[in-house]
This record gives structure tokens, sequence and C-alpha cells, in this order.
């Protein structure tokens, strides 16, 4: 591997393969790159030390990330495309048994917390929950495997786990986000968000501006929370794991296996938060007082 | 762990996958699912419904069998009456037969004995006149006394 040092070790496996812009200082001075070379006008490459990637600032995409949340959603949508296009109202099928009882299980979980009649709630629910499981998954697989592989390919740094990215949580609660804010002015009007917001939880016109600033920061908390949440618990369970990989070889099942095993409860759990919370949220949304 | 514009990158294809899942994925397979629950409901229902009609069609069987069976009874008895009817028909016969062959043997009887009567009674004119012959040591004339024999022969 690239890293000679438990911190570098580390450090390496919680670098994103990065590709963005890398610019030449703002007094005018050429970027010089960790290799020693000189970057007189922006260019787009990819970064090759942790460094380079938090100089490219917002200009940058997370490569790994993209490519392999992307993988999942495809992976998600396409089994479950294929069950549906081959779904028969017969005897169903291996496949069609597990899509039917995730179908089963969103449906049970969306008709007992919904409370309203939006046909969006219930695939977008469904969508979260298999996504966010099929990336979380990805955190079983030995942590040094597929950066070995990639790293033998010439790409430096490869994060496997997109949930362990806040780009990608955070990607997803803004996206929620955005529905909340959405159904909030939807269903209840301008007018009637506002006063949601301006007259709770202290029904008095002196209150206004208290109230405001709860209720905002109660809605601006959602997203980040649900992001944090999920992103947090992924990232502490990847770098307790990456902890492990640094044990000599014949100790690290000793630990290895039951934090895996361990996480086969968070893995569906954190996914299930993240889908019972968005739910809750768009409940809210859709409920006019 | 740099926000950067993965993050939006991120939210489009999340917004990407949400429309799919909500046109193409969702749709299908809730009809489906649809399908197969009314498809058990009616399945359902026509069980319902046959175990009904078994036990329409028990009873209708039993009834059918109780009607056969007092039938069958009516019939027997039918019978057994038309037997006893013909034997006493046959009894009434037999005994019409006996009375006529006693009849008619009481009828032979009678004429027997008037045909013994009548040759007793020849019989006894013959031995009466035979005594009076040896009475009166003379034959006596059967054509000369014929009128006092018949007489005679008439009172035995």
């Amino acid at each position: 591997m690239a890293a000679d040092t438990p911190v570098e070790y580390i450090k390496h496996h919680l670098t994103n393969l990065t590709y963005g812009k890398l610019q030449p200082l703002e007094n005018g001075e050429p970027y010089v790159r960790a290799d020693g070379s000189i970057v007189e006008e922006a260019t787009w490459t990819f970064a090759r030390t942790a460094q380079e990637a938090a100089d490219m600032g917002f200009m940058a995409f997370h490569v790994d990330t993209l490519g392999w949340s992307i993988a999942m959603g495809v992976l998600f949508l396409g089994l479950f495309r294929y069950a549906a296009t081959r779904a028969t109202a017969g005897i169903p099928s291996g496949l069609q048994n597990l899509v039917e009882i995730t179908f089963e299980f969103i449906q049970g979980l969306v008709r007992d917390v919904f409370h309203g009649k939006n046909p969006l709630i219930a695939p977008l629910a469904l969508t979260i929950f298999v996504w966010i499981l099929l990336m979380n998954v990805l955190k079983l697989i030995p942590v040094d495997f597929i950066p070995s592989v990639a790293h033998a390919m010439g790409l430096e740094y490869f994060k496997i786990v997109p949930t362990t990215d806040p780009n990608a949580t955070f990607g997803m609660s803004f996206g929620v986000f955005l529905l909340i804010l959405f159904y909030s002015f939807k269903v209840k009007g301008v007018g009637g968000f506002t006063k949601e917001l301006a007259f709770n939880p202290f029904n008095h016109w002196s209150m206004v501006p208290v109230n405001l600033m709860l209720e905002i920061l109660a809605l601006i908390i959602k997203p980040i929370s649900l992001a944090l949440r999920l992103f947090g618990n992924m990232y502490a369970g990847e770098v307790v794991f990456i902890l492990i990989a640094l044990l000599p070889l014949w100790v690290q099942w000793t630990l290895n296996v039951p934090w895996a095993i361990f996480h086969i409860l968070v893995i569906p759990l954190q996914a299930f938060i993240f889908t019972v919370l968005t739910v809750v949220y768009l409940s809210a949304a859709h409920e006019d007082h | 762990m740099n926000i950067n514009l993965t993050l939006i990158g991120q939210s489009i294809a999340f917004a990407i996958f949400v429309w799919f899942c909500v046109k193409y994925v969702w749709p299908p397979i809730t009809a489906a699912m649809e399908a197969r629950q009314k498809k058990i409901a009616d399945g359902l229902s026509a069980a319902d419904r046959a175990s009904l009609d078994l036990e329409l069609a028990q009873e209708k069987a039993t009834k059918e069998m109780q009607k056969a069976k007092e039938e069958a009874a009516a019939l027997i008895d039918q019978a057994n009456k038309r037997a006893a009817q013909i034997v006493e028909a046959s009894k009434d016969d037999a005994r019409k037969e006996g009375e006529k062959l006693i009849e008619q043997a009481r009828a032979e009887i009678q004429q027997e004995r008037v045909q013994a009567r009548d040759a007793l009674r020849n019989e006894v004119a013959a031995l009466a006149v035979a005594g009076a012959e040896k009475i009166l040591e003379t034959s006596v004339d059967a054509k000369a006394h014929s009128e006092m024999l018949e007489k005679l022969a008439a009172e035995l």
C-alpha cells in the first residue's frame, strides 16, 4: 500500500479519489504539486495527495463516491426494474419475492407514518432505503480489497463506501430538504407555511421573531441531522474497520468478524432511520393545520 | 471529507433514481401485487362458494336418498299387499275346488248308495220270492206276481 505509518494508512483510506480543478495561488504564484510539478493555469486533474484534494476546494468531484453510489443506484433500479417487468400475479419467484418483501415493508412503513396522499412518497422511501442499504453494504467488503485493486490500476485513493462521504449523504438529504420545502409550500401555501413558522411554538405576535428563529433552525436541522447521522455512523464504523486492519494479520478476525456482524445490524438500521425520518418529515410537511 | 461538486452530483443522481423508481419500478410491482391480491381474494371467495355448493349438494343428495328409500318402502308394501292378495285368491280357489270335489264325491256316493239300495232291493225281492217258493213249495210265477213283488220291493 501507499502508506507506511498507521496514520498515513488511515488517512489514505479516508481520502476520496478526487478529480478537480487545481489553480494557481491567489497571489498569482503557480501551484506546486506534491511531486514538484508546477500548475501555472487552472487545470482539471486527479488529486495525488489529500492536500491537493483539499486545495481543489469546491470545484472537485469524488469520482469513487459518485461511481459507486451511481453503480449501487443502477444496481437497485436494474434489479427492481427487472423484477417489475417480470412481475406476475401468479406465484412469485425468488427475485420477485425479495423485491416484494422490500416493497411491502416500505408500503407498510409509509402507510403507518405518512398520513397524506402522495404517490411520490412510497417510491421515494423505497429508493432511499434500498440505495442507502446497498451503499452501506459495500462497507462489509474488507477495507483493502478494492483500494488495492484500484491502486494496481494506478488510482492513488479509492474509498468505496459512498455513505462515508458527507457529499453523498448531504446530497440525499438536500434532495429531501427540497421536497420538504416544496410540499410545505404546495400544501400549506406560502402564507400558511410562513404562519406555521411564525406562530409556533409560541402563539403570540410578540414572539414571532423567536418562533421564526426556532422554526427555521428546526427546519434546517432536519436535512443536516439526516445526513450527519448516516455519515457519522458509517464513517465511524469505517474508521474502526481500518483500525482493525492495522492489527497483525492473525488477530484481525477476532475483532473484524464481530464488528462486521454488528454492522449487519447497523447497515439496515441506518438505511431504515434515514427512510423513516424522511417519511416523517414529509408527512409533517403535508399536514395542514 | 471535502464538500464539493460531488454534493450536487449526488443530488442529481438521487433525483434521477427517485424519478426512475416512481415512473418505472413502483407502478408495475404494485400492479402485480394488487392483481395477486385480487386473485387470492377471488380464489378464497370461490372456495367459500364451492364449499357452500358442496353443502347444498349434500343436502340435496340426502333428500334424494330419503325419497328413494320412501319409494322403495312403498314398492315393497305394494308388493306385499299384492302377494297377500294372490295368496288369498289362490286360497279361495283351492277352497272352491275342494268344495267342488267334495260335492262331486258326495254325488257319487249318493249315486252308489242308490244303486246299492236298488241292487239290495232286487236281491231282497228275489230272496223273498225264493223264501215264499220254499214256503209254498211251488214256484211263484214271477210274471203273475210281479205286481206284488214290485210293491214289496218298493216297500223295502
